[in-house]
């Protein structure tokens, strides 16, 4: 069915002029349908259930249709505290991986290329381990007999035994050891791409490194910092199992919320109206990054 | 006079001034891999409490765990998933990516935008609603239903990894094949695919990790004979800290640095 120069050369009557038109038409289907297996099973295990679970929480108990659970999440003060921590937990969680994730993408960014990619697969190696495993590597470290508690007491920092797991600060640990890297990565790049002659030129026109670095250096890398930032927050908005772990159920996040409506209450309707209120909250997110930030270019480019 | 005193950067600052700089620096680097290292040293500890360095070696966390049918099953189950995901993923994605990349209608955007949703919605809406409609197709606890969730969640990595391949591809190769007389498939079987191969492997090797890692849809589609390692991994560390776990979990970070590093070797191999 393809479609040579030839034919074009050749066809200059109203057949062939049909029958390129019909190969042309034929060729989009094809091309089309090549997407049709990938869709189909999108469609039956996500957009349809996700579509179904839509439907589920306008419905009440009884099955009639309303707004009973929605309005149950704004008159009860206790889904106001889920959606309070998860903002909490989520915007610590962005600020620390900033304080500690700009520094080090900065010093990475003038290393000489070969020792910097060596540090880069430091910040990899994580990227790449299960998630699980380290959350379990975390609970290990900081529990009441952990490495961290009987080292901080060897060493004299303190008497007692820290509690840094089962509550905020190990959920936020955990959190912001999984996030470092989503953080580090469009910093490094953007700091690595810009031109540093403009750094060099505010020394020459007497500008202090202090001023230079604020005034010249900081601006420049704003959009890396800014999708950076971005990323960051809006998968934390979505954790479970590192709160789920190392909260020890006393960081109750969304996600964790839904799952303790469906695993313990067998509640659909109230799982389904936060899970919609969660993926609301994330498309206004995403809708506002890509608003900010060329998202495309962050995520390796959309279609065409 | 010593290196300290030279200038760091183009702002002349000295080495010295930001001292405090390279120590944080130094910090936080080690605070990203050091809790994933430690566990491998502290798998082999003898005692029940996990020690570092442990003061007894030991293989009795590995026994224990080979002795385990329950984990042992969890593991077949496991690699079952990730390679069948692999297989079902990885063709399933190239082609998709293929045929929105050629295509110029416009439904194209749309078509990429659903494709793309498993990884932009948050994965626990993911999992209770594959749950809710696997309740209804009875594939609750079955292996199928793993791999049919596991491979949606996969389709995206893959699309992404073998679009971006394509976009440095020139596709006029493809037309010339065909103007020789090659169809489409054969054209892109015996022209493109070999140029665009590594990112095909890549593509299959994250799909085998997107599954071997998941947690939370396996925790709600998975069970009984067919749990797999991390959602068993992950109701034992709710319960109780198990030291077994650490054996498991160095196992685990064994895998993915295999499969990473051979990754790497493509990826190394392709630019020479």
């Amino acid at each position: 069915m393809a479609v040579s120069s030839s034919d074009v050369l050749i066809g200059q009557g109203r057949p062939n002029a049909a029958g390129l038109r019909r190969d042309q038409l034929f060729e989009r289907w094809t091309l089309l349908a090549l997407t049709a297996p990938a869709l189909l099973l999108v469609l039956i295990t996500m957009i349809i259930p996700v579509g179904w679970l839509f439907w589920l929480s306008f419905l009440a108990d009884d099955g009639s249709l309303s707004l009973e659970h929605y309005r149950r999440m704004i008159e009860q003060p206790s889904y106001g505290r889920t959606f309070l921590i998860t903002f909490e937990v989520s915007l610590l969680t962005t600020a620390i991986c900033i304080m500690l994730g700009y520094p080090l993408a900065y010093v990475l960014s003038q290393l000489p290329r070969r020792i910097a990619n060596l540090c880069m697969i430091a910040v990899l190696l994580p990227f790449w381990t299960s998630l699980l495993v380290r959350t379990y590597a975390w609970l290990v470290l900081l529990q009441r007999q952990g490495l961290i508690n009987a080292w901080g007491i060897n060493l004299g920092l303190w008497d007692e035994p820290l509690a840094l797991v089962h509550n905020l600060n190990g959920t936020l640990i955990g959190m912001v050891h999984i996030m470092l890297p989503f953080l580090i990565l469009p910093v490094y790049g953007n700091m690595r791409a810009l031109d540093r002659d403009l750094l060099k030129a505010a020394a020459n026109l007497g500008a202090s490194p202090t001023r230079a670095f604020w005034l010249v250096f900081f601006p420049l890398t704003l959009p890396g910092l800014l999708a950076g930032t971005l990323i960051v927050f809006i998968l934390c908005l979505g954790f479970y199992v590192t709160p789920a772990v190392l909260g020890g159920g006393k960081v109750i996040m969304v996600s964790n919320r839904i799952a303790n409506d469906i695993e313990l209450f067998f509640n659909w309707g109230a799982a389904s109206a936060l899970g919609v209120v969660l993926l609301i909250l994330t498309l206004l997110f995403i809708a506002l990054a890509a608003r900010l930030v060329r998202l495309d270019r962050m995520l390796g480019g959309g279609p065409g | 006079m010593s290196w300290l005193d030279e200038p760091a950067s183009e702002t002349q600052i000295p080495h010295r001034s930001r001292l405090w700089l390279y120590v944080l620096a130094a910090l936080v680097l080690t605070f990203l891999v050091v809790p994933t290292l430690i566990v491998v040293p502290m798998s082999f500890s003898g005692s029940q409490y996990l020690e570092f360095p442990p003061r007894q070696w030991s293989l009795r966390w590995y026994e224990s765990y080979f002795a385990s049918s329950s984990w042992m099953q969890a593991t077949v189950t496991s690699f079952k998933a990730g390679a069948l995901t692999s297989l079902v993923a990885t063709p399933l994605g190239t082609m998709a990516a293929y045929g929105i990349f050629l295509s110029r209608s416009r439904w194209t955007v749309l078509l990429y935008v659903i494709l793309i949703t498993p990884i932009i919605v948050p994965v626990i809406l993911v999992g209770i609603a594959v749950f809710y409609a696997y309740v209804r197709l009875s594939l609750v606890n079955t292996l199928i239903g793993i791999v049919l969730a596991h491979s949606m969640l996969a389709i995206p990595i893959v699309m992404l990894i073998v679009t971006s391949a394509l976009k440095s591809f020139d596709m006029n190769q493809e037309l010339v094949a065909r103007s020789l007389g090659a169809n489409r498939l054969k054209a892109f079987l015996l022209v493109t695919l070999p140029q665009i191969r590594f990112a095909v492997i890549t593509s299959a090797i994250l799909a085998f990790l997107t599954s071997f890692d998941e947690v939370i849809v396996a925790m709600f589609v998975s069970g009984g004979d067919n749990s797999t390692l991390t959602r068993n991994m992950f109701t034992a560390l709710r319960d109780q800290i198990d030291p077994t776990i650490a054996s498991i979990s160095t196992i685990m970070i064994v895998v993915s640095s295999l499969l990473l590093a051979v990754s790497q070797l493509f990826a190394r191999s392709r630019k020479d």
